[in-house]
């Protein structure tokens, strides 16, 4: 396809069936390198769907998915991550009975295999990587601290470093300021700018106060299907997304 | 780095009570008990084996498994096969109508050694056979289970129920097997009396011996990275499996890891006691060495070898004073654990005692251990 050279990702037709009821209907979808898109919609629209089926843990019943030219559709969840997808799940998912330290190094891309994981040295390269990504992540301090001691924002912020780690191309995120106190807000959108310097970001959003702050592209799903896209401004004035989403 | 100190501490106050374990096992055991006492203790010891593969795969990997007397069997059946072969030389059994096979073959009108006997001639097959038989199955298990996501509850019925057809399999094919009779009349290993309290004690003394290797191969295999994703594992599979890892094959590894230290356990059981039989291989044994390991403490590698034996003396005790009563014994200890001490003895242990230690220590020099260890909290924090 020509058009897959110009793009990171390609979701093409992608429709996906749960008995009958298409949670995502013939959806397509086109993002750049170094993107930030915000897909925003009423509950039930399909967003989450969506991420399921790129990250392999929902298979697609149509429709093709495309990333850096691999079609993932048929990988298995792992060689997906392996190739460079990260996904942020809603809830914070972290490793509670491990250390911040622990939960960044059991993400750090080496090892991955059970032998691998065996013979797996916590060497200088572990450790400057831990530490880097702790910085950025504001948990610099809280390396020996047990993950289910933090608070919410910081359980998010950690399962943003565990992706971080694995240097991913695409990173999903699954609403990550969800629960979060303002302050904690802020400084997640800090974060997600410093983040997506180098990385293409699709996330799941909201409040369309942090929306506005880090989308580059805003896409409007509902029932499954793309109601509108483009910059914040353009799909604010959508008459259809007025009257679906924003309007009440 | 920051978390060397606690990590250096944790290690050596490990390797104490590691120290403490080979001194009672090899030093303080041998020189209390008689020679029938420490048999006694010997075939505890095999279960330890099991009680350490289930902190492996069920304390660490969440993976419970309800038949892990199928490895032990496995593992006792090899050996006794073994065994029962050199008891059966012709000379022997020069009175069968077949002479030189197995007698309970001869009386089930079996005239020719089975082709999966044959093997068992050998003693370095065999021992092959203790560790690889258990791992092989266990792996046929694993990749048919965890490939296809099944875990948890289902798991655990399923591995129930192998134990169940495999007993009655055992049972079934009573000219192959021996039957309900299970293999017995073993006497020698390579024609030295395994019978004699002598041989007794040796055994006794290799069965230690080769636990305190397997409780440091565990505690190498936990300690390395392996371990903190079986940890995190049974914590956030999905995350796991998002970051890169094939959750499954860590699964198979553990259940694999587990079932070759139940093999080995089996097979030093049979050379203890002297014979193998479906009665150590069914779902109620099963189930008595997953409480073994809760009793002890399924965190806990030391803690599953002390449950081991502690719950296996208290069941000795009790069927010799009151046979009738163990069974509920045995029931309300479960309960009991299950609902006050969910951790075990080990759990116990680092909640009341250890405290009280670090006061010791405290008052006799600086205060080396005044950060409870990373364990210790991990303990006490789980409810």
């Amino acid at each position: 396809m020509s058009t897959s050279r110009d793009f990171i990702l390609t979701v093409e037709g992608l429709t996906v069936s749960f008995d009958g009821f298409k949670a995502v209907n013939d959806l397509s979808l086109y993002l750049e390198h170094n993107e930030i898109r915000v897909i925003i919609g009423p509950n039930g629209a399909g967003k989450t769907t969506v991420l399921d089926l790129i990250c392999g843990k929902t298979r697609a019943t149509d429709g093709a998915i495309r990333f850096k030219g691999q079609e993932l559709t048929r990988m298995k969840e792992h060689q997906i991550v392996r190739s460079g997808v990260g996904r942020k799940f809603q809830n914070p998912s972290i490793y509670d009975d491990l250390t911040v330290f622990e939960n960044l190094e059991v993400s750090y891309p080496r090892g991955r295999s059970v032998m691998g994981a065996l013979a797996f040295r916590r060497d200088q390269q572990v450790l400057d990587a831990v530490h880097e990504v702790a910085e950025t992540i504001f948990l610099a301090d809280q390396l020996d601290c047990r993950a289910d001691l933090l608070s919410h924002g910081q359980k998010q912020w950690l399962e943003i470093g565990m992706l971080l780690i694995q240097k991913p191309d695409l990173l999903m995120l699954d609403e990550p300021v969800a629960g979060m106190s303002v302050a904690e807000r802020k400084k997640t959108a800090e974060l997600l700018k410093v983040i997506t310097r180098n990385h293409t970001v699709l996330v799941i959003e909201h409040d369309m106060q942090f929306v506005g702050d880090i989308a580059d592209r805003v896409t409007v799903m509902h029932q499954g299907q793309v109601l509108s896209e483009g910059s914040l401004a353009h799909v604010k004035a959508d008459p259809k997304v007025v009257e679906v989403y924003l309007g009440h | 780095m920051k978390t060397t100190p606690s990590a250096s501490s944790l290690m050596s106050r490990e390797n104490l009570y590691f120290l403490v374990l080979a001194a009672l096992l090899l030093l303080v055991f041998p020189v209390l008990l008689d020679a029938f006492r420490l048999n006694l203790v010997g075939k505890y010891l095999t279960y330890a084996f099991v009680a350490v593969g289930l902190v492996l795969c069920w304390g660490k990997g969440g993976i419970l498994s309800l038949g892990q007397g199928v490895f032990f069997g496995l593992g006792g059946y090899c050996m006794a096969m073994f065994l029962k072969l050199e008891a059966s030389s012709p000379e022997a059994t020069a009175s069968q109508s077949t002479p030189g096979i197995p007698d309970f073959m001869d009386w089930n009108q079996v005239t020719e050694l089975p082709w999966f006997w044959q093997p068992f001639h050998s003693f370095s097959f065999t021992l092959i056979a203790v560790v690889m038989v258990p791992v092989i199955l266990a792996f046929i298990i694993g990749v048919a289970m965890f490939k296809r996501r099944v875990g948890g509850v289902y798991f655990a019925i399923i591995t129930q129920a192998i134990a169940a057809i495999l007993t009655i399999l055992i049972i079934g094919q009573q000219g192959f097997t021996g039957g309900a009779n299970g293999i017995t009349d073993l006497r020698t290993l390579m024609g030295w009396d395994i019978r004699s309290n002598e041989a007794k004690t040796v055994l006794y003394f290799v069965t230690s011996g080769l636990l305190l290797a397997c409780v440091l191969l565990a505690r190498h295999v936990l300690g390395s990275k392996l371990g903190r994703i079986l940890v995190a594992m049974r914590d956030q599979e999905d995350r796991v499996r998002f970051s890169g890892y094939d959750v499954a094959s860590f699964k198979v590894f553990v259940f694999c890891l587990a079932a070759a230290l139940s093999g080995i356990g089996g097979a030093l059981f049979t050379l203890q006691v002297g014979f193998m039989s479906p009665s150590f291989v069914g779902i109620v044994p099963s189930i008595e060495m997953v409480i073994f390991c809760a009793v002890g403490g399924r965190h806990s590698l030391l803690g599953a070898v002390y449950g081991a034996l502690l719950v296996n003396a208290a069941k000795t005790g009790f069927s010799e004073s009151f046979p009738e009563l163990w069974l509920y014994a045995m029931g309300a200890l479960f309960i009991a654990v299950v609902l006050a001490f969910p951790n075990g003895i080990a759990g116990l242990y680092q909640r009341y005692l250890m405290p009280l230690e670090k006061k010791m220590l405290g008052g006799l020099g600086k205060a080396a251990n005044t950060r409870p260890t990373a364990a210790a909290r991990r303990m006490e924090e789980t409810p």
